[in-house]
């Protein structure tokens, strides 16, 4: 029943299926980022007198996730468009998105290393092995790290203070909850997170000292079904008001159903379930990354650990919801003023854990180092860390 | 009391994506074709059931639309594996590859959209029932009719004069294309329908279940779908058996962390896996009834005539 014109039929159709498919593979792969109209080196070539131009510094980022992920990755390439705005054909900017954590991310940053970027940032953990080895096989580039710990004489790291955001969106919650009861989504129990719980509680305990926080790990940083699910089990639970880390908005799409409130996680998501959304905790790299191309055309780059937070502008509680009452946002508003002023820190003492034990003296700062080794929850948390013996 | 309603509640939704897609992969495979691609149909279906249901505010012109596109990728791969005879382990595998990039592809511009207001369903008169109403009746009408479509699809294999066809094809392909039957299109049919049934999977997921649009959305239930039908022993209950136990012990794990108890979280993610697969092994583990039930052809290709 099948004739030899109907094979070739079909073998044609096959053959136009797998190119299709091969197009969308290569579509998905690395993406150069074409110049800025300002910078297009076609428009220039053509210009009758062309100017001598001194060759525009080449900056490069390499990105865990999709820039399209509405989360962390799209946050690193607004700051990355905010360098392009500010130096303008004085930079040409690249990036390579999806890269994994492992043998392929050394092999990236040391392409880009080899195409001549002058300084080149990477935005996840995982690169960090990474990129300390290519840093020491080109040390004429300059290095950039995300949220890691290990610096070279040509690497240094920046960070920011997410949970001062989260400590301002505890003090929303704590006005807003009904059963004193509030939800955390969690990724992983690593201090990042841990601090981003307890200054959601402090927070929150600051305006109302009766408040629990619960909190479910979903092992994942990005799975929108499985944080939806984590997210209804907390409001099962008796939760109503939720934060997360992880990186989509499907916790504050499942409050939205629910008729409870939640928060925007990494970039602003009050479009995303207008009832729902109390405020959204973002953060913007751009301040980092156009000091840190600055520093490298000036001369003035050094190694140092930058962590930047509501301060420098880097962290902001933004689009805070007409349902806050008004003394929620004034009190948002001093500590914001404080915060700015430098003259506020989250941990401050007493600080105590959940079961009982001091962790910071009364009236102590925290310092860094304290805020490396975060392992614990505060009193009000429930539950144990899943990794502590 | 309420806290039990919710989890069922919970379970029955978690389940119902796992059960919808499961049963049309029993479908292929018992027509004798193994279809790996599940996970990138139901991408590509998520995508087209969101953007969808983003123009036209209907759910079901979403779920239409999603099981078109569904139907379509599987299709082509059935086109590939039953008449070009290539592999159907490596072409299954390809086009979850490629529905992956596929789907992010074109759901660039979606990610971060939010579908309109959508009225919640209530079962009329048996949601307003105590418990059994908030744990049973207010859930989207997907929910039910992925219980209708199990029971259909027990009819359908074991009851049907066009189920027994299917399921000789599936068992032994030469036979019944010596009786005359078109082997080839009925097998297409059989994948054409799976895929239809992944997209509609898929876009539960993307519009009803997340509700959003975002590269990687399904996140691998493709694949524990396919997984289930094995455990199953191709039967159409214990897949929705194992779909809904699957459900329950996720949301289970969940209700256990929310309430503190002192289990290692990560103990606890591996628990909806254990669980499924020590049932489904244990009620299933007659080997006369593994043997009775595998399509005997499954995976192999079918030349006709040899």
């Amino acid at each position: 029943m099948t004739t030899d014109s109907s094979k070739r039929a079909l073998l044609k159709l096959a053959g136009l299926a797998s190119l299709l498919g091969a197009a969308a593979l290569a579509g998905c792969g690395k993406k150069e980022e074409p110049p800025a109209p300002a910078a297009a080196p076609a428009t220039t070539a053509s210009a009758p007198a062309p100017a001598p131009k001194p060759e525009p510094l080449k900056a490069a980022w390499v990105y865990v996730g999709p820039v399209g992920d509405a989360g962390w990755t799209f946050a690193h390439d607004q700051g990355r468009k905010a360098v392009e705005a500010e130096f303008g054909d004085k930079v040409a900017t690249t990036f390579v998105e999806k890269v994994p954590e492992g043998a392929d991310a050394e092999r990236v940053i040391r392409d880009l290393a080899a195409q001549g970027n002058k300084i080149i940032f990477a935005t996840s953990f995982g690169f960090m092995e990474s990129m300390l080895k290519v840093a020491g096989e080109f040390p004429d580039v300059k290095f950039e790290h995300a949220t890691g710990y290990k610096t070279a004489p040509n690497m240094r790291i920046y960070d920011a203070k997410f949970y001062e955001d989260a400590y301002l969106a505890g003090i929303i919650a704590g006005k807003m909850t009904k059963t004193n009861t509030l939800g955390f989504v969690g990724s992983f129990p690593i201090p990042e997170v841990l601090r981003n719980i307890n200054a959601f509680t402090i927070g929150a305990q600051s305006v109302n000292p009766k408040i629990k926080t619960r909190v479910v790990w979903v092992s994942s940083w990005f799975d929108p079904p499985k944080e939806s699910e984590a997210a209804q089990s907390l409001i099962n639970g008796g939760a109503d008001v939720l934060l997360q880390n992880t990186d989509s908005s499907a916790v504050l799409q499942t409050a939205e159903k629910n008729g409870k409130f939640a928060f925007g996680w990494d970039s602003d998501m009050s479009t995303v379930a207008p009832k729902a959304h109390l405020a959204s905790c973002i953060v913007d790299w751009g301040g980092y990354y156009k000091k840190a191309v600055k520093d490298v055309m000036d001369g003035s780059w050094a190694v140092a650990r930058t962590i930047w937070g509501v301060k420098e502008g880097q962290n902001a509680l933004v689009k805070i919801a007409d349902a806050v009452p008004d003394d929620a946002k004034k009190k948002v508003e001093e500590v914001k003023e404080a915060m700015k002023a430098g003259s506020f820190e989250v941990f401050t003492g007493p600080v105590v854990d959940n079961a009982g034990k001091e962790r910071l003296a009364k009236d102590v700062k925290a310092d860094q180092d304290w805020k490396d080794k975060v392992d614990f929850f505060v009193k009000g948390v429930e539950g144990k860390i899943p990794a502590a013996k | 009391m309420n806290e039990a309603a919710l989890l069922i509640a919970a379970t029955l939704a978690s389940g119902t994506p796992l059960a919808i897609a499961g049963l049309g992969l029993l479908l292929n495979e018992k027509a004798g074709v193994l279809n790996l691609g599940a996970e990138g149909i139901m991408l590509v279906a998520a995508i087209a059931g969101f953007a969808a249901a983003l123009s036209s505010g209907s759910d079901v012109v979403a779920f239409g639309a999603a099981a078109v596109a569904g139907a379509l990728l599987a299709g082509v791969f059935g086109l590939l594996v039953i008449w070009l005879n290539t592999n159907q382990y490596a072409t299954g595998l390809a086009v979850s590859l490629f529905g992956y990039g596929f789907s992010a592809f074109v759901g660039l511009e979606f990610v971060g959209k939010k579908l309109g207001e959508r009225q919640p369903f209530e079962v009329p008169v048996l949601a307003d029932i105590p418990f059994v109403g908030s744990a049973l009746f207010k859930q989207h009408p997907m929910v039910y009719l992925a219980i209708v479509l199990a029971l259909a699809m027990m009819w359908f294999l074991y009851k049907s004069r066009a189920g027994l066809v299917l399921r000789a094809i599936g068992e032994s392909p030469d036979s019944a294309h010596a009786l005359g039957y078109p082997v080839r299109l009925v097998r297409l049919a059989a994948v054409m329908a799976g895929g239809g049934l992944c997209g509609v999977a898929g876009a539960y997921l993307s519009v009803v279940y997340a509700p959003l649009w975002v590269e990687g959305l399904v996140a691998g239930r493709g694949w524990i779908a396919l997984a289930l039908t094995t455990f199953a022993t191709w039967r159409p209950a214990r897949v929705l058996l194992g779909a809904y136990l699957f459900g329950g012990v996720t949301m289970a794990q969940f209700a256990l962390q929310g309430a503190g108890v002192q289990v290692s979280s990560q103990l606890l993610a591996m628990a909806p896996y254990l669980a499924t697969i020590i049932v489904l092994a244990l009620i299933s583990r007659n080997p006369t009834w593994i043997r009775i039930n595998m399509p005997a052809s499954l995976g192999k290709p079918f030349h006709p005539g040899t």
